[in-house]
């Protein structure tokens, strides 16, 4: 129990991966909570790679992570103004009034 | 080692109780300062074992800048106005236990592969051989960054510029009723649109109406 491996670092990757599995499904309020949640996702990702990286002395897990860092910096700011542009036209980010394709 | 076990159960149980708070909180104000939150919590366990410069990166890049851009646009759009209710029907919340069921059944099977799953005993000492040297984290990592893997790296350098490029464009617009200044215009104007010669007879004055 005191003795903190490898294991427990994936757990806890694991519990965050599927909260913000929980919260892509959950939520009906506006689409930047799913936003949040799929940072979470990639942050959980992350944790599993670091961990990996730490335990096992590969360097490579850490340089991924730093990739897996830009490329969601990238999505966040890319998302936002996608929502941005989507408020400025329809007025509403809701995620059930967003229904114009109909799917 | 216990000291050590002491900060993980306390920065993940912390990350833990956060992550869940962002996605049940109302408030999506409240959301984003538990992902804050969330990644401080997750950077102080990278300090933690080793990865210095991750989870300074992580505190740099997440808490400077990718959530101040989540609480600058939550300020920009009008989310007040819906923030106490979770559904506007009860008709559209089926999906939910769909979901439920499909996130506890990922969260299984993750711990099921964690659970089961043992090294093979000679990768302790492939890579252990490397780890001995006295480099910083940051050195090392730069050390293999810049060299083995400098291509990946631009290519990321170039995903940022084609992000901050689409971004810039998506959101731009030109407003139609703004007086602003045109410097073509305005080099590119002749003498003969500006200035006209009036011949003035004695006595007569000019009559100007336009």
């Amino acid at each position: 129990m005191t003795e903190i491996g490898l294991g427990h670092y994936l757990t806890l990757g694991a519990v965050i991966f599927s909260i913000g599995v929980i919260g892509i499904f959950l939520n009906r309020k506006n689409i930047i909570v799913i936003l949040m949640s799929i940072e979470l996702i990639l942050l959980a990702v992350n944790i599993n790679l670091v961990a990996f990286s730490i335990f096992l002395g590969d360097l490579a897990g850490q340089v991924f992570t730093l990739f897996i860092l830009t490329v969601a910096a990238a999505e966040a700011a890319i998302g936002l103004a996608i929502i941005v542009v989507y408020y400025r036209n329809s007025g509403t980010i809701r995620v059930e009034e967003i229904d114009e394709l109909k799917g | 080692m216990i000291a050590h076990a002491i900060f993980f159960y306390t920065f993940s149980i912390i990350a833990v109780v956060s992550a869940i708070m962002v996605t049940v909180s109302k408030n999506t104000v409240h959301s984003v300062f538990f992902l804050i939150l969330d990644f401080i919590s997750i950077s102080c366990l990278f300090i933690m074992i080793g990865a210095e410069f991750l989870g300074m990166i992580m505190l740099i890049v997440y808490v400077g800048a990718v959530a101040v851009l989540f609480l600058f646009v939550v300020m920009m759009l009008n989310v007040a106005q819906q923030k106490n209710q979770w559904f506007a029907s009860a008709a559209s919340s089926k999906h939910i236990p769909v979901g439920l069921i499909i996130s506890t059944i990922i969260f299984f099977e993750l711990i099921i592969v964690i659970g089961g799953w043992k090294y093979k005993p000679e990768i302790f000492d492939i890579n252990n051989s490397s780890k001995v040297s006295d480099l910083s984290n940051t050195h090392s990592l730069g050390q293999v960054l810049y060299t083995d893997y400098i291509h990946i790296f631009q290519i990321s350098g170039m995903i940022l510029l084609v992000a901050m490029v689409g971004a810039i464009v998506l959101t731009f617009r030109q407003r139609s009723n703004v007086k602003r200044q045109s410097y073509i215009k305005q080099i590119s104007r002749e003498r003969a649109e500006g200035v006209s010669v009036v011949e003035v007879a004695s006595n007569k004055g000019v009559k100007i109406d336009d």
